[in-house]
């Protein structure tokens, strides 16, 4: 009780710098969790995307169906590989047809090729498992073609990717930052009241209950911090979701280890420097 | 009770501060320091509270080894002396009051013990009526009894004061070290770092002469009076 009434005359006696490690914490946080909502809402649309991901093999016309029942049966086996299916040339036909409507006089007498129309498992439909697993269908001497995924999704990986650094970049950097200001308003707290710790230690206080009220302010700070960026970033999505597109938010327990996080900047921020600036008095 | 045994300071600045020293000081013994300015006086005392450790040698306090003794166990030890300096050390913006009650607090004691524990002391200083008075309200004899209070709110065994009276006319220095010798007809041990050689003079105390860092003349020891008193 002492040292919250404590760690609360230190915001007081420096309200701006104070104010200032509050909220570069919540800046920190919350490039952490605009770019993490970023990255989040790109995953859950590739997902969807991801649905539809599958390779396509076109046979050879001079392809045996025997053949191509082996390679199918082969291709299913592969551990990326959910199913393969054969569709026959007529099949081909009717979906093209099925497709395109008003215009299926188009195909009247058209011949389009058989293929076989390979799914992957979740959790290998990330661009480079779809080029690896293609690279080994293509290996097959009657499969003349081969398509697979579009290039907008492996765009879209690449955004997602770019986002999550750039979020852990930027986040990364004010977390810096907040640390050193509030090692910075530690130092003066500290030095502010150097005589009283001179004397605590005289008559015998231990170390770690002349920490505590610091150790308790960048607590405090943190979880400020933590509080004010959920608050931005709960504002910019609304926002997004509102004017651009409908964004999915963190769950309860993301949201809670934002704050855990913002916690644990201001209480390591403030006890390296409640360490560094007692050895001195 | 407080045994050093072949203590040596060196610091890295300055040289060695104190140079080999063995001493003995036993339960409520009377002990004067004292020696020409830089003897090691503050530095020896420094090592008997832990603020300083040996360079090589030991101090053993009460059970507590400066070789083998950690922060807590320093923090510890503290709670069971008494330690005063030349000047004062209180808060400024803290009651006489508060800044015994300080002393309390941030060791510990229960809240309720807080009020009869300081009360007593004020009364054995001599200042029960001035427990409301800052620190600038009161003269520098005073404000010594405040900071003499502090130091015996914790029941020490042991009372550490270097140049108590560095600060006060003569008046007031007879006045605190009738009150040291109060404090140590009551069976508390009394290290005090003085200049005041008629102060010495007058008594009967053990009297240890340091000069440039190392004993030179111990009354336990030799009996008689203090030889090199030419300062
Ligand atoms: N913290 C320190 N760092 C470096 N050197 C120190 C330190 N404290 C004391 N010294 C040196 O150690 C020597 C002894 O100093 P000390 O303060 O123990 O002497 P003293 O007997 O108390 O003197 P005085 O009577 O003037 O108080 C001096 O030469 C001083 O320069
Ligand atoms: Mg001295």
């Amino acid at each position: 009780m002492r040292s919250l009434r404590d760690a609360l005359i230190t915001f007081r006696r420096s309200p701006l710098l104070s104010a200032l490690s509050v909220t570069t914490i919540a800046f920190s946080l919350f490039a952490f969790g605009l770019f993490g909502l970023v990255t989040l809402n790109i995953r859950v649309a590739l997902e969807r995307l991801e649905d539809r991901v599958e390779i396509r093999a076109f046979i050879a016309e001079t392809a045996s169906p025997e053949s191509m029942g082996q390679a199918a049966g082969d291709i299913s086996a592969y551990p990326e590989v959910s199913s393969a299916r054969i569709v026959t040339q007529e099949q081909a036909l009717g979906r093209a047809q099925k497709e395109l409507g008003d215009f299926r006089d188009v195909f009247e007498g058209a011949v389009l090729p058989a293929s076989i129309d390979v799914t992957l498992k979740s959790g290998f439909r990330d661009p480079a498992t779809v080029k690896r697993v293609a690279g080994r269908i293509k290996a097959f001497s009657f499969v003349d073609d081969i398509r697979y995924g579009e290039e907008w999704i492996e765009k879209l990986y690449r955004l997602r990717n770019i986002a999550g650094v750039a979020g852990v970049v930027l986040g990364t950097a004010f977390a810096s930052v907040s640390m050193i200001i509030i090692g910075a308003t530690i130092r003066m707290a500290v030095l502010a009241r150097a005589r009283e710790i001179a004397i605590m230690r005289l008559v015998g206080a231990t170390d770690a209950y002349i920490r505590r009220p610091f150790l308790i302010e960048g607590l405090t700070k943190g979880i400020m911090g933590g509080l004010l960026a959920l608050l931005f970033t709960y504002v910019a999505r609304s926002i997004i979701d509102r004017y651009l597109i409908e964004t999915v938010f963190f769950d309860r327990k993301v949201a809670l280890l934002g704050l855990v996080f913002g916690a644990m900047i201001g209480l390591v921020g403030s006890a390296v420097s409640v360490g560094r600036h007692l050895r001195r008095i | 009770m407080i045994r050093i045994t072949h203590a040596t300071k060196v610091y890295p600045r300055t040289g060695t501060a104190v140079d080999d020293v063995s001493l003995h000081i036993g339960k409520g013994e009377f002990v004067f320091f004292t020696g020409p300015s830089g003897a090691g006086k503050t530095t020896l005392l420094k090592m008997v509270y832990m603020e300083e450790r040996p360079t090589s040698g030991e101090v053993k306090v009460s059970g507590t080894s400066s070789i083998t003794a950690r922060d807590r166990d320093v923090a510890q030890l503290r709670r069971r002396l008494g330690i005063v300096f030349q000047d004062f050390r209180l808060l400024e913006n803290r009651t006489a009051e508060q800044n015994i009650a300080f002393a309390l607090e941030v060791t510990g004691t229960p809240a309720n013990l807080v009020a009869p524990k300081v009360s007593r002391v004020l009364t054995q200083v001599g200042l029960a009526g001035k427990g409301t008075a800052f620190p600038r309200e009161l003269s520098g004899g005073e404000q010594q009894r405040v900071a003499i209070a502090r130091a015996l709110v914790n029941d020490p065994f042991v009372l550490i004061a270097d140049e108590p009276t560095g600060n006060l006319d003569d008046r007031a220095t007879r006045g605190i070290f009738q009150l040291l010798r109060d404090i140590n007809a009551g069976g508390t041990a009394v290290m005090m770092a003085t200049h005041n050689l008629e102060l010495i003079r007058r008594q009967e105390f053990r009297t240890i002469e340091m000069n440039r860092g190392a004993v030179v003349f111990d009354t336990a020891e030799n009996g008689g009076a203090p030889a090199a008193r030419a300062e």
